[in-house]
């Protein structure tokens, strides 16, 4: 059944199973980081209903319990504190963990055929069991998600609950959140709904540079983002302003692809037509073909 | 009675050496083999036989530290035969008459000719490219968030080396296996006759036979 739901599959020949064949929306999380209270509630959602096993908990004087996420830790919230000259002193809360690009950078690093999914409905997706360990997608994710398991030498990382989404459910962390800061829906209610409340905040709450975070240079995320400053993403624990697929992968999977492939099938043709050309040195004055 | 020259032999390799060689030779044939079903979604089979994926990707690494330690040891046996002299610059201006066999033609090479040099530096700089870059994707954990641009480097240095490697390793198979008779010989039994030494390293020849 997942199966017939599969749009792009990583190291891949061949077809895809599901594009086209079901009708599915594109799904999205929205998270509203201007009513998160920090709380960590869909943190622990995360580990009860992936059955992920415990972590020890780190203090360094701060909210910041866990350092970063984990290959079983698959979101976390990041404490930010923001000083501002205009304002108050400021908390900036951003749930943390991946972002299911649209056009995904892990997908396309990774070489390992059905590692990497994305389903129709736009769900990113790790498959352990055709996972071999070589960490591409690390260096190919420009949010720095997946988390490898020396252990057991797979990456892990957040799957939008989709064993959860598949059966008409709201992921996990959705769930646990009191304030209502954790949307979930179709992309388009999505970004109607970030909009709106970027709007709002831009028109009634002061945050003159509100906006929805939804990156373009990954095709647009299904999650998204509701920042008070758009304009300072980095700000909310690292978020890259502008993120892309990194343009080495896009070089290596593209023209370097396809010049080494010319290079070594031309390889292998010239030196068999120069073999029929001219046929092989032999040493003259020699009975033993040069053999000792 | 001594043998006729043509037939006397010469050894051309030590023991020591053909089995550096030939460490080098099948370490390197592995991590071709298991890095083009990486490099290639086509070529993944390669792993599959090669006793299965993640199997390919635990020995890859460790092939090719084993393969760069050769390089190392050829470095230190070869390294004064393998300067590129003036000789070897007017062996490359006649480079065409080696090309179609009209080796009469050629100025005389020392131990090893310009190509064989020009192979054997190919393999020692794009196996130390190799290996910088394949130490990053090996533990890529070590290398911070803010230094990823590294990272990403090393992924697209890595296969950019391994292509350079590839194409001279071809010329390389073809050239020790088809074109130039008793080069395989030689890499096997470590000895050539008098005369393959005279055709193909006239100056070698003469240094060691005295003659």
């Amino acid at each position: 059944m997942a199966n017939l739901r599969i749009q792009r599959i990583s190291g891949h020949t061949g077809t895809v199973p599901g594009r086209g064949t079901q009708r599915q929306e594109q799904v999205a999380k929205l998270i509203d980081t201007t009513t998160c209270i920090g709380c960590k509630a869909c943190e622990v959602a995360c580990m009860e209903w992936n059955d992920l096993p415990f972590r020890e908990t780190t203090f360094d004087n701060t909210y910041q319990t866990m350092p970063d996420m984990a290959w079983n830790y698959w979101t976390l919230i990041r404490f930010n504190e923001h000083a501002r000259e205009d304002a108050p002193f400021q908390w900036l809360m951003r749930k943390d963990g991946c972002m299911h690009c649209a056009d995904p950078g892990c997908l396309a690093a990774c070489p390992a055929d059905g590692a990497i999914v994305q389903y129709q409905n736009g769900i990113v997706d790790f498959q352990q069991d055709n996972c071999i360990g070589c960490q591409y997608c690390v260096t190919g994710c420009p949010f720095n998600v997946p988390k490898f398991n020396p252990q057991t030498k797979r990456v892990f990382k957040c799957t939008l609950c989709s064993d959860r989404v598949g059966v008409g459910l709201e992921p996990a962390c959705i769930k646990a959140c009191p304030t209502g800061c954790l949307h979930f829906g179709t992309k388009d209610d999505m970004k109607a709904l970030g909009n709106a409340r970027a709007q709002q905040l831009r028109e009634h709450s002061g945050f003159a540079s509100a906006g929805l975070y939804d990156p373009p240079g990954v095709g647009g995320t299904g999650v998204m983002y509701v920042l008070h400053d758009i304009t300072n993403t980095e700000a909310y624990g690292g978020l890259p302003a502008n993120p892309r697929v990194p343009w080495t992968v896009r070089v290596w999977k593209g023209p370097l692809k396809w010049l080494g492939n010319l290079a070594m099938v031309g390889g292998l043709i010239g030196v068999t037509l120069h073999y029929l050309r001219y046929g092989p040195k032999q040493v003259k004055d020699d009975s033993n073909g040069g053999a000792a | 009675m001594s043998p006729h020259p043509s037939v006397a032999r010469i050894q051309r390799y030590s023991l020591a050496e053909r089995v550096v060689h030939w460490t080098s030779a099948i370490t390197y044939s592995y991590v071709l083999a298991t890095g083009l079903a990486f490099y290639s979604p086509h070529l993944y089979w390669i792993a599959v036989i090669l006793g299965g994926v993640p199997t390919a990707r635990f020995w890859h690494p460790v092939g090719g530290v084993v393969f760069v330690a050769t390089l190392v040891l050829m470095l230190r046996s070869w390294m004064g035969d393998m300067r590129i002299t003036a000789v070897d610059r007017a062996w490359g201006r006649a480079v065409n008459h080696y090309i179609v066999n009209q080796d009469e033609a050629l100025p005389p090479s020392d131990r090893f000719n310009l190509g064989q040099k020009y192979f054997f530096w190919v393999m020692v700089w794009g196996g130390i490219g190799l290996v910088v870059s394949g130490a990053i994707l090996w533990f890529p954990e070590v290398v911070p968030w803010n230094l990823r641009l590294i990272r990403m480097a090393a992924i697209l240095a890595h296969v950019a080396c391994a292509l350079i490697t590839i194409g001279a390793f071809i010329i390389h198979v073809y050239m020790g296996t088809a074109m130039v008779r008793g080069g395989f010989t030689s890499i096997i039994r470590g000895e050539v006759s008098s005369a393959w030494a005279r055709m193909h390293h006239r100056l070698w020849y003469e240094r060691v036979t005295g003659k």
